[in-house]
């Protein structure tokens, strides 16, 4: 994936194109500005929506405005979505410690010091992400009630830790890449041993592309559904599982159901979008930098 | 084909590592024992489930009828191959996958190209552009089918007018679309990345030669942005193809089989009839026809790759 290197150090002279300003431009920019508008608008229409009584959240035609109320909140903790938030935050956050832990001495291993067939055992793991998830239910359905494992969280934590694993290696390995090989020597040359030079000069370096890894980890592992919806119940259930309640609803239920979708989804959002720049890298396994 | 995909940063590694490669076996072992835990975690939970998946798929068993589970060879292979909702389950796989890709790079390198501009709020814009992908899934699923689609107060009736009943009118075109607007912004930001790593002096060059920006588009952008668009296509086409919280949330596979894709097929035939066997055959198939079509996508890309490097 060489090829798909963002050259940033080629970066444009500023405003390269503002230079031809002019009606056109500003068309232009009004033009990104409604795009941006219609893509955020079920979003915007979520949240709003969250906010209304029920009766105003299904009215035809829509309610733009309206005195907010927290009922829909209100009626999703009755609802107990507290343990079901716990459950997404420990799999999510724990799972994410797991593949950190394996995955930064993999990448290790597979670049600073590589073993001898580190391109098979890449490819290995990337062959691993490509297998669906589907063609694995089956049996870890029954490995797992074999086992008494089923609605238990700790079973989903090793099966996120899994489904991210190869994605983490890739990156992780990326990020080693960069680290300048005579930095390590000259360390070498000093007499540091491996430890120190991991601690003192590996990891510092890496530190923000373990932060932009263990986000997209915690990303996917949040957003996770079916292997959550298969294999666990009330337990266990994480955060998408309460709302599949809401499928086949009937009656009034509209701004509870925005409450919470919105609810679940405020974590990755907010982490989205305060981590935009490590997005691009982690979406694409560390192949766009 | 490995060197090229494989490499995350250009020659220096490569020689570094190539000089580095080999030696005494106990230098051997502690290169490999960092790799070790993930190695052995990621066999063990992802090839014994395959392995099991194999032993399964001979298997005549269904789990409503415990006393009669027996070794059928590949029966289930041919009852699986010969089913025609399984052949239908493939094409909507195909449709839905195309679709959701191709209408979703389209878009994104248009929206890409509307932000590979400065003008007076583009941070803004770009963030408003990715909170799509950043939704939950199935709260995004739940948004649309509820929220959007619903005939009597949904938001497109409900600003357009009319009572049309999208999911049981398109249901194909709802759950894609829900999929477009939750993956254009993916596309857009790994195509964003491609445009802003063109060389200005290129453009500069081609527009002092006269070229109009139709033509710098398609001379030079294009080319330019060739591996962002098919490395987006790649794994656009990894996560699709497994699609399952729209099928599932939007319009349960129907109406029919009309919007049935593999995965949700097969987590029919397990979870609501219970044939074991034949639904480990299916996800066998599910996993060559994957091996099949990722090995020839990895193939056509490397090779984009170092057409690229030769350049």
């Amino acid at each position: 994936m060489t090829a798909v290197r963002a050259n940033r150090t080629s970066g444009r002279p500023a405003g390269r194109r503002s230079r031809r300003a002019g009606p056109a431009a500003a068309g232009w920019t009004v033009l990104a500005w409604l795009v941006g508008l219609l893509f955020f608008l079920p979003v915007l229409w979520m949240v709003l929506t969250g906010f209304k009584r029920e009766v105003d959240a299904a009215s035809n035609p829509p309610t733009w405005v309206f005195t907010p109320v927290l009922d829909g909140y209100r009626q999703v903790f009755d609802r107990d979505i507290t343990p079901y938030l716990l459950n997404s935050l420990m799999a999510s956050v724990l799972s994410t410690l797991l593949v950190l832990l394996l995955a930064t001495p993999a990448a290790y291993a597979l670049s600073i010091r590589p073993v001898a067939k580190w391109r098979d055992v890449l490819f290995f793991f990337i062959s691993t992400k490509m297998l669906p998830a589907v063609a694995a239910l089956l049996p870890v359905y029954l490995l797992v009630k074999e086992f008494g494992l089923l609605d238990n969280i700790w079973t989903m934590i090793v099966l996120y830790t899994a489904m991210n694993l190869p994605l983490a290696v890739w990156m992780m390995r990326s990020f080693l890449l960069e680290v300048p090989p005579a930095l390590i020597e000259a360390a070498a040359v000093d007499g540091a041993s491996v430890p120190v030079t991991i601690r003192r000069i590996l990891l510092p370096i890496v530190a923000p592309g373990l932060a932009a890894t263990a986000l997209i980890c915690f990303i996917f592992s949040w957003n996770e559904f079916f292997l959550a919806v298969n294999l666990t119940a009330t337990r266990a259930g994480t955060s998408p599982i309460f709302l599949v309640g809401f499928i086949t609803s009937e009656g009034l239920f509209l701004a509870r159901l925005c409450a919470a979708a919105t609810l679940v989804s405020l974590p990755v959002v907010l982490a989205g979008w305060i981590a935009q720049k490590q997005l691009v890298r982690g979406l694409s396994m560390g192949a766009v930098k | 084909m490995t060197q090229t995909l494989a490499t995350g940063a250009g020659p220096t590694p490569r020689v570094r590592v190539a000089a580095r490669v080999g030696g005494r076996a106990a230098d051997r072992w502690t290169r490999r024992a960092p790799l070790l835990p993930a190695l052995i975690f990621a066999i063990v939970v992802t090839q014994i489930p395959f392995l099991v998946t194999l032993y399964l798929s001979t298997l005549d068993w269904n789990a409503l009828r415990p006393g009669e589970r027996g070794f059928v060879g590949l029966g289930n292979y041919a009852e699986v191959l010969t089913d025609t909702r399984l052949r239908a389950a493939l094409t909507n796989t195909v449709v839905l996958t195309a679709g959701a890709v191709v209408a979703s790079v389209l878009l994104g390198l248009g929206v890409a190209i509307l932000l590979d501009r400065r003008f007076p709020g583009r941070g803004v814009v770009r963030t408003l552009l990715i909170t799509p992908f950043l939704v939950m899934p199935m709260a995004a699923a739940l948004l649309w089918k509820h929220a959007i689609y619903n005939p009597a107060y949904g938001l497109i009736n409900g600003v357009l007018g009319g009572s049309t009943d999208w999911v049981s009118q398109y249901p194909m075109l709802s759950v894609v679309a829900t999929l477009v607007w939750q993956w254009t912004p993916f596309m857009m930001l790994i195509i964003l990345a491609g445009l802003q790593s063109q060389s200005t002096e290129i453009l500069e060059a081609a527009r002092v030669d006269g070229a109009g920006a139709w033509q710098v588009f398609t001379r030079i952008t294009l080319p330019h942005l060739r591996p962002y668009l098919e490395l987006g296509a790649l794994l656009g086409s990894i996560y699709l193809v497994q699609t399952f919280d729209a099928v599932f949330t939007i319009t349960q596979g129907g109406p029919g089989t009309a919007t049935t894709n593999l995965p949700y097929e097969i987590y029919l035939t397990t979870f609501r009839k219970f044939e074991y066997g034949e639904a480990a055959a299916a996800g066998v198939v599910v996993v060559i026809g994957t091996i099949v079509v990722a090995t020839f996508a990895l193939r056509v890309i490397s090779s984009l790759f170092r057409m690229e490097g030769a350049r």
